[in-house]
């Protein structure tokens, strides 16, 4: 029951808000969204300690054709509980600290248009608990496309200014791109294993591996392609690169939104998706890499724009994408569970860095861009320290080779090291090394333009600067706290040992299933590694048993029902293990990184300001390129919106007026004189004509029917 | 009752009657007269049909309701229902009501207006349940004679050539539909939908003028009547008479177009096409996924830059029809499930729809997108209704609109995954039209001074999209409500389907799509 309250809570409370403010008032819709939220967070929380055994709510049948089955229900395993509490702890935050921030606006003078933003928060934070409950692929379909509409209602929320509405259409559209390939997927999925629900599925992916589907134009590996299709998904909703272009400008919505939907939930749903489709990944070799690949690359070029944006939540909205990016490194090599690590702990100070955005914004009057802050950190103390712990988790602050650290530390350097195990040092660990480094860079900048040196813009805005309401600083004390010790508290259930690891998933361990073999043999030294979570109490050997049977039962493994466990790591995943053991430079890299970037962003910032002014000067190209984000909207608006906009000219104007209705027109004005006679007269005259014809279509079928009835 | 499929066809009939014998003069009373008369003769209809709606068994695939007799010159008159026909039946009588109503506000000719409407409805509900060749085409063609008077004469500046293009089309498929239904009667002896559906047509391949006809007589048989369904439904590149046929005709004729007229050419397919020509459309199953395929993307690409917004809207129906149509020929439950489903949501949607036109149409006189901007700020009831309507036929999950599309889709990748794949494409420009519409229109600052003191809806609006809105909602929640009704019919159907095809066809198609 507590399930149905967490999902349902939110719709009711927007219903009620949307259609019902005019009767419990402003004041009450807000209230009444926000304490339904904190019900569901709560909720969300019990169940997420709470949870024993996995378990599926029915609700209701959904589609139903022929052997296609669709239900509306409610699974619970590890990956929902922790979206859950992800979701529903930074969408409760979220709505207290709108009741501050969307206080007075200056767009909407004289109109209620609060109910109608706590409304659109409330509905999306009910398709997003859809999203991530779902038993199918249908129904997270649903809530995949629900989050899409509610994003593009909360970006659009000025829907006064131009600039709003054409960032809501351009995140709908781009997203609808990646839905194409998500659909397809699902079509396919459906196709090959007659079936859409995970249980189903999963049971079939050893099938599906070792099975051809003849897709376009030749026959592909099914497991690789379908995985890869429901990536396009993934890479659309989470701003992986070539569909990312709309993250950036969804920037124009409502900074709350930004948190909540751009940052902390709908934006890490890729990476949920791929992370809940782990036994289809694990099978899809080509499709993960290139997963790796992907995401190591976005986090590099988001962190790339990141470095010269002067938009302050820009910044940040970079910062995101390449954060995704992290993760679906980490979901890429087989990490499932340190992708969602990341995204556990990225919620926490990515929601704060933006809340803590809106609050520099919200003090100064709605001013964004940085080159008009500066030495605010005495006006605004309490945005200041928790922009400053947001800043210190992101960066990856912590004490090399520990696990003491804020959450970023734990999390990011967790994946740094599983990406260096899994393509052995290549590709994806020094895109991952180098972001670091950048992220650090921009984010100190961020801090430093905002807070430190001279006051620069609108002298009068900075002289009433002042620091946001209690409505809005709560929530980023409770995010602080998250942002400072999720990491600490969670290393173990996400990235420690095996056993602590299957037990938070659900996983049944491996070792049961065969004899003892060695562990040894994958990783020999277990006493090199000095990850102080236990690692070596308790030698993780569950994995490689059943390993060395994996060769030989394949076969049997087609009839196999679903893996257990809220996540799947095959057999010979070891990444985990190889990353703990991977070498001590690997682990102190992402911390080295972070170290040069504060260093550069100190001096460029606080000792020699002038400096990055004549860098830009010198290298006009360079700069010019990364502040055009890679000059990607100019390229696509060329390649794309340009020519859909004169194809559909030259179809109409071209093909149906003239071709087709050229055609029609030359048919009856010169061919048929006839009808050119008719054309001339009233209408009613060849409406008579043609009753006339028809009469004559009846008769002669009676006639017909009456000869050829005598002739039998 | 053993008459009542009868009684629903003809009441709005009587109604017209009454109102052509009886009703007198040009005053006031007698235009609300003519309104209410109407009005409570489609409610009635209605009402009627409930009960076949609660007496249908969906587990029978037969016709039910049938009542069968002789008529004039030895004809029969023959009327049934099954589950493919019987929604379509419940979707006629629920949308006439509203179009009704929402035609209050007509001035000119009232009386004469609502005859019109009604004698439509009855030739439209005798399409969907006529069983006998001859009374399907005097109602399938009939239909037609009201729908040119709509737009004649209550039509737009541009009436009379919109109604001649219309006729053009219409009357070219005719012909064809024709000569095939004297051929078939003589052939088999009978008009009657079961003993045709039971006849073998010659599927023998045989040359024609030099020209080889792969299935011979079905071939030729399923050609002569898709060119009739084609220009209904209607498919690329015979739809070029949609666009002007809606822009010119009044609201309330737009809305019938496009919620029921369109869907006689997807019913004729899978009451003639599929059942008596399986041969036919075995042969021709690629070509037809192909055009309608097809059709999705031009038609949308041809939306994205329209400056009317009921001519986006109809070439946004032809796009939606072109799921319809890939759908029933990916010959496969979901591929029919989900063409009918389609069907009967691009009913309430696209009435919708033109419905929502119609509300500011009536305020402004205009269909110009460039003419609005900013409704949202006068307007919010409007701008919520209308923003539903929009995300349904974009087909949201959680609408109608949703359920057919994914089921054609489903359908069609069984099929062929290059068409699945160019249909899906259909998803991301229907966003993009659509919204871009809805941008134009509602979004934006309030600055036409035109536009300053414009009204939102009132209450008949409003309680006019009501019930749409409930369809839509309830059908994209729970689409069982229609799926158990149609899914026994469409699997008796495709199953008489695949035993009539000739194993050495079906081994050949598998052969190439392979």
């Amino acid at each position: 029951m507590a399930a149905q309250i967490v999902l349902f809570a939110p719709l009711i409370g927007a219903l009620i808000a949307g259609f019902g403010h005019r009767v419990i008032g402003d004041k009450g819709a807000q209230v009444l969204t926000t304490a339904l939220l904190f019900l569901a967070a709560a909720l969300s929380w019990s169940i997420f300690f709470g949870l024993e055994e996995p378990q599926t709510v029915h609700l209701m049948n959904w589609v139903q054709s022929g052997s296609l089955n669709v239900d509306w229900s409610i699974r619970l395993d590890r990956l929902t509980a922790i979206m859950l509490i992800v979701v529903t702890t930074v969408s409760s935050l979220v709505h207290l600290y709108s009741m501050g921030y969307m206080a007075h606006d200056p767009q909407f003078e004289g109109e209620s248009y609060r109910p109608r933003f706590f409304a659109y928060l409330s509905f999306f934070t009910f398709t997003m608990l859809m999203l991530v409950t779902s038993d199918n692929l249908l129904q997270m379909f649903f809530g995949w496309e629900g989050v899409g509409v509610a994003s593009y209602l909360l970006i659009g929320f000025y829907y006064k200014k131009p600039s709003a509405n054409a960032a809501a259409i351009k995140a709908f559209v781009v997203n609808r791109v990646g839905d194409f390939g998500f659909a397809l997927g699902i079509f396919g999925l459906f196709y090959m294993t007659d079936s859409i629900r995970f249980d189903d599925v999963f049971a079939a992916v050893p099938m599906l591996a070792e099975t051809n589907i003849t897709f376009l134009w030749t026959e592909w590996n099914a497991a690789n392609l379908l995985a890869f299709l429901l990536f396009v998904g993934a890479m659309g909703k989470s701003a992986q690169l070539f569909l990312h272009t709309w993250l950036p400008d969804a920037m124009e919505g409502p900074t709350p939104v930004s948190a909540l939907i751009h940052a902390a939930t709908m934006v890490t749903a890729g990476v949920f998706l791929v992370c809940r489709m782990s036994p289809l990944m694990e099978h899809a070799p080509e499709a993960t890499a290139f997963i790796t690949f992907l995401g190591a690359t976005t986090a590099f070029v988001a962190a790339t724009i990141g470095l010269v944006q002067n938009d302050i939540k820009r910044v940040i909205a970079y910062s995101t994408m390449s954060q995704l990016g992290y993760m679906f490194v980490a979901a890429g090599v087989g990490v499932y569970s340190v992708a969602m690590f990341h995204l556990f702990t990225h919620a926490f100070f990515k929601a704060m860095l933006f809340l803590g955005a809106g609050s520099v914004i919200h003090g100064m009057h709605h001013e964004q861009d940085m080159r008009n802050y500066g030495n605010l950190r005495k006006k605004l103390p309490i945005t200041f320290w928790a922009m400053m712990i947001g800043t210190l988790a992101i960066t990856g602050v912590g004490i090399p080779l520990t696990t003491i650290g804020f959450a970023g530390f734990l999390s990011k350097d967790a994946i740094i090291e599983s990406a260096y195990a899994g393509t052995n040092g290549g590709y994806a660990f020094w895109m991952l090394v180098i972001a670091a480094l950048f992220t650090s860079f921009y984010s100190w900048r961020l801090m430093f333009m905002t807070f430190y040196g001279k006051a620069r813009g609108d002298k009068h805005t900075h002289d009433h600067a002042h620091e946001s309401p209690l409505v809005m600083t709560i929530p980023l004390g409770v995010l602080a706290v998250g942002s400072i010790f999720a990491g600490m508290i969670w290393y173990g259930s996400f990235f420690g040992d095996h056993h602590k690891v299957n037990h938070f998933f659900g996983i049944e361990s491996h070792e049961v299933a065969a004899a003892d073999t060695g562990h040894g043999d994958a990783a020999p030294a277990d006493d090199h590694a000095p990850a102080a979570d236990g690692h070596d109490a308790a030698p993780a050997d569950d994995h490689a048993p059943a390993a060395a049977d994996h060769g030989t039962d394949h076969g049997e493994a087609m009839t196999h029902a679903a893996p257990m466990g809220a996540i799947y790591m095959a057999p010979d995943n070891h990444v985990i293990d190889d990353a703990h053991h991977s070498p001590n430079w690997v682990k102190v890299s992402p911390f080295i990184a972070m170290i040069i970037g504060f260093i550069v962003a100190f001096w460029f910032y606080i000792v020699n300001t002038s400096l990055p002014k004549r860098l830009a000067a010198t290298f006009p190209f360079v700069y010019n390129f990364l502040l055009n984000k890679w000059y990607f909207d100019e390229i696509y608006d060329v390649l794309f919106v340009k020519p859909a906009f004169a194809i559909g000219r030259f179809l109409w104007k071209r093909g149906d007026t003239q071709t087709i209705d050229g055609f029609l027109n030359g048919v009856a004005m010169g061919i048929v004189p006839w009808f050119t006679k008719m054309a001339g007269r009233a209408q009613s005259g060849y409406v008579f004509t043609y009753a006339f014809a028809m009469i004559i279509g009846i008769v002669a079928l009676v006639s017909l029917m009456l000869m050829n009835g005598g002739s039998h | 009752m053993n008459n009542l499929l009868s009684i629903i066809t003809f009441l709005p009939l009587v109604a017209a009657v009454i109102l052509a014998l009886f009703l007198r003069g040009d005053d006031e009373a007698a235009a609300r007269n003519a309104k209410w008369l109407a009005l409570a003769a489609t409610v009635a209809t209605f009402l009627f049909s409930l009960l076949v709606l609660t007496g249908f068994d969906s587990a029978n695939t037969g016709y039910q309701f049938v009542e069968e007799g002789d008529w004039i010159m030895g004809l029969k008159y023959k009327m049934g229902v099954d589950g493919i026909s019987v929604l379509f039946v419940m979707l006629t009588t629920f949308m006439m009501p509203l179009t009704i109503w929402a035609s209050w506000g007509v001035k000119t000719r009232v009386k004469e207006y609502m005859i019109a409407f009604l004698l439509l409805e009855t030739l439209m509900l005798g399409v969907f349940m006529a069983l006998d060749l001859v009374l399907f085409y005097l109602f399938f063609e009939a239909g037609l004679i009201p729908m040119f008077l709509i737009i004649g004469i209550w039509g737009g500046a541009n009436r009379i050539y919109a109604s001649f293009k219309f006729f053009l089309y219409t009357f070219i498929g005719s012909v064809l539909m024709l000569v095939a239904m004297v051929y078939m009667a003589l052939e088999v002896g009978s008009t009657d939908f079961e003993m045709l559906a039971n006849h073998q047509f010659d599927s023998h391949s045989f040359s024609l003028l030099g020209l080889q006809i792969a299935g011979g007589i079905q071939t030729l048989l399923f050609l002569a009547f898709f060119a009739s369904f084609a220009v209904k439904m209607p498919m690329w590149p015979v739809h070029t008479w949609l666009p002007d046929a809606h822009v010119q005709a009044p609201t309330a004729g737009s809305v019938v177009l496009a919620a029921i007229l369109l869907k006689m050419g997807g019913y004729g397919f899978l009451r003639f096409s599929l059942p008596m020509f399986p041969v036919g459309v075995e042969t021709m199953a690629t070509f037809v996924l192909w055009i309608s395929v097809i059709a999705i993307v031009y038609t949308s690409l041809v939306a994205l830059v329209q400056e009317d917004m009921k001519k986006l809207i109809a070439y946004s129906s032809v796009a939606h029809m072109g799921y319809v149509t890939a759908g029933i020929f990916s010959l496969n439950q979901q591929g029919l499930d989900g063409a009918i489903f389609q069907m009967i949501s691009h009913g309430f949607i696209s009435g919708a729809l033109f419905l929502c036109v119609g509300v500011i149409y009536d305020r402004m006189h205009t269909r110009d997108i460039d003419a609005y901007g900013g409704l949202a700020t006068r307007m919010p009831a409007y701008a919520l209704i209308f923003m539903f309507f929009t995300m349904a036929n974009v087909g949201l999950p959680g609408t109608s609109g949703f359920v057919g599309e994914f089921l054609t889709l489903v359908g069609m990748f069984k099929a062929n995954t290059w068409v699945a794949l160019v249909a899906t494409s259909g998803v991301i420009l229907s966003a993009a039209y659509a919204l871009y519409l809805y941008r134009r229109v509602v979004f934006g600052d309030l600055i036409k001074e035109s536009l300053k003191a414009i009204t939102d809806m009132d209450k008949r609006e409003r309680m006019i999209f009501a019930p749409l809105v409930a369809m839509t909602l309830l059908l994209g929640v729970y689409p069982s409500l229609v799926t158990d009704i149609i899914g026994p019919s469409v699997e008796a159907l495709l199953s008489n389907y695949h035993a009539a095809i000739p194993t050495e066809l079906v081994e050949a198609a598998a052969s190439t799509s392979h």
